[in-house]
């Protein structure tokens, strides 16, 4: 786990070459709508003047390569179809021989092993037609760190042909499914990184864990635990692998004895890591509390008799939604973050649940229910009730958003004869790149980290 | 060898009974298999009074809720009136109650929506002489099926409030 979390030591970023300014339209991927013309890009092996170097280039590459393609917005070009060899990155590529296999940008990178052992991976990333560099940038790391590294470089590519940050040196929390040696139920919460690397367990199975979400500033989750009948909401810091008790039904040794028999579900984080909203039990039915983490002081915000469950925060912290039956059926409402101004933003046929606000903060996204099929959608947050469907199929629940709100994770359900079968997909916030997220076995409930420091 | 089967036939035919009857009453639970029938004359020996086996057989463990409902249906208050007589005869007795649904919601809707079934038992027990710091109530959601197939004979059977004896109970 520290070795998980251990800082890139010494991270070093430097503009190499200053690059010139130009009157003619920059490279750049529109992002505004569905993609459906990724931008092409070359990405030769990053050269290295060992075996052992040039070795861990291809490895980088390809963890770079697979990034970019993953996010739907890239089309890496045929490596079969390159013409130039870079053989050194500091000299200007023959821009006409990327041109010419349709490459509007080339990646070209070198990594050096140090005489301490670390690794220096610099690179450049060209517009072919115009000629110019984009960026230049160079990271020095401890040699296990390499996979991150390439993430880095993608996260930097990423942001300087769309504008927007990237989301590739991220982490994601899941709840992994299975059956026991006694046909009981195993949810067990499970971390990887968000290629799929690195896969390891959380919590172990002598007791479940759902409902994992992750603090936007630190690396701390929130999950619900039950053990023997008793059902418990943890804080969980990852780094330190210490849990504490938030709140617990049945009053238990917990911070905040809410209710004897109060149950708390899913609790999340405020924008900026210092609160939690999270639903209790209080009298029967569950109500939106929110839960103060240093002065661990409890308020209650909302005070209906239906249950108000699932708070999410706007990103600016000033308002949550929520989803309540008080209206009759499950639908979404928003409210300040003091409780006051309820009112709904949702108001389609069916039952809306799960809504998590976009990091963006103008949209809402959320399941629906409608008879026996199931969708995932945004709605925008402002009240106008207009909203997009992403997906629609057996089972959705539980979406999550990437940090910079571009793509959503989703627990997405296939009806078999034996029971459904529970995986994580994720889409584009416009509806397309459906991906099956590389789990092991069963899994549900993804949190998504922020960008690792 | 004939005998035997016309015993899996006949098992075959219950199962096949049970799986298309929505468990509206407490007689139909899938959940606890039928009796082996034995070709031996059998003294049938009931479970010890006050153990959990007793409960179950002779209370029932089990009340089922229509879909998204929460309120208590003839049958399950007929149930929960044997529970409670049971538990005023067996008065050491601790309980928990624990809500469950089907898999067709969402999760924490789920958790909700069983918070709220077991809430339903729990406060129909306690009108019924239950003393309420003798009961534990949990919500499982959808997580602890007892019928694991898809469909809605199975969707039905998970639909529930189960009692389980959790202390003071007789071995």
């Amino acid at each position: 786990m520290t070795r998980l979390f251990r800082a890139l030591s010494a991270l070093l970023v430097s503009l190499a070459f200053a690059t010139a300014a130009t009157a003619q339209e920059p490279l750049r991927v529109d992002v505004t709508q569905g993609n459906l013309d990724p931008l092409p890009v070359a990405l030769p092996d990053f050269i290295g003047a060992s075996d052992e170097a040039a070795t861990r280039g291809s490895d980088i590459t390809r963890v770079i390569t697979n990034d970019l393609a993953s996010s739907g917005l890239f089309a890496p070009v045929d490596p079969a179809a390159y013409i130039e060899a870079i053989e050194n990155i500091d000299l200007r590529p023959r821009f006409s021989d990327w041109r010419v296999i349709n490459a509007s940008a080339l990646l070209a990178g070198r990594v050096t092993i140090q005489e301490d052992g670390r690794l220096l991976v610099a690179f450049r990333l060209w517009d072919t037609r115009l000629e110019d560099q984009l960026l230049g940038l160079q990271f020095v790391t401890a040699p296990e760190n390499w996979r991150r590294v390439a993430h880095k470089v993608a996260d930097a590519v990423y942001q300087r042909l769309t504008g927007e940050a990237g989301y590739f040196d991220t982490r994601i929390v899941y709840v992994s499914e299975g059956r026991g040696t006694e046909d009981e139920p195993v949810r067990q919460l499970a971390m990887m990184d968000q290629d799929g690397a690195n896969p390891s367990f959380l919590t172990d199975r002598s007791y479940m864990a759902l409902l994992p979400n992750y603090s936007p500033t630190t690396q701390e989750i929130t999950y619900v635990s039950f053990i023997e009948g008793q059902a418990t909401t943890y804080l969980y810091d990852l780094q330190t692998g210490r849990q504490e008790a938030l709140f617990a039904s049945n009053g238990r040794g917990a911070a905040s004895q809410v209710n004897p028999e109060g149950q708390s579900l899913s609790a999340r984080f405020s924008p900026d890591g210092s609160q939690l909203a999270v639903s209790i039990e209080t009298r029967g039915g569950h109500d939106v509390h929110l839960f103060d983490l240093r002065t661990r002081n409890l308020v209650r915000l909302t005070d209906h008799p239906a249950d108000d469950v699932e708070p999410s925060f706007s990103p600016d912290g000033q308002q949550i939604v929520f989803s309540s039956a008080r209206g009759g059926g499950s639908q979404l409402y928003v409210m300040n973050a003091d409780g006051t101004d309820v009112h709904r933003v949702s108001f389609g046929d069916g039952r809306y649940t799960t809504p998590v606000w976009s990091p963006r903060g103008d949209l809402i996204a959320f399941t629906k229910q409608s008879g026996n099929q199931f969708s995932l959608g945004v709605v925008r947050a402002d009240g106008s009730g207009i909203e997009r469907i992403l997906y629609e199929g057996y089972y959705v629940d539980t979406p999550a958003w990437s940090p910079n709100g571009r793509v959503l994770l989703f627990t997405r359900g296939e009806g078999r004869s034996n029971g459904t079968r529970y995986e994580i997909w994720s889409i584009d916030l416009a509806g397309f790149n459906l991906r099956r997220l590389a789990t092991g076995g069963m899994a549900s409930d993804p949190a998504w980290s922020p960008l690792i420091e | 060898m004939k005998m035997k089967l016309l015993v899996i036939a006949a098992l075959g035919a219950f199962a096949t009974a049970c799986a298309s009857t929505p468990p509206v009453q407490e007689a139909a639970p899938i959940a606890r298999p039928p009796a082996q029938p034995t070709a031996q004359p059998h003294e049938p020996t009931g479970p010890v009074a006050g153990s959990i086996a007793d409960f179950v057989q002779n209370a029932g463990d089990r009340v089922f809720y229509g879909y998204d409902r929460h309120d208590l249906t003839p049958e399950a208050r007929e149930t929960l009136r044997r529970q409670a007589a049971w538990l005023a005869s067996y008065s050491g007795t601790r309980i928990l109650v624990a809500g469950n649904c089907d898999e067709r919601g969402t999760r924490e809707y789920n958790l909700a929506l069983g918070a709220r079934r077991a809430n339903a038992a729990r406060d129909y027990l306690v009108s019924q002489g239950v003393d309420p710091s003798r009961i534990s109530t949990v919500s499982y959601g959808k997580e602890r099926p007892a019928c694991r197939d898809s469909g809605e004979a199975c969707w039905a059977v998970n639909r529930n409030a189960t009692t389980t004896i959790t202390g003071g109970y007789t071995n």
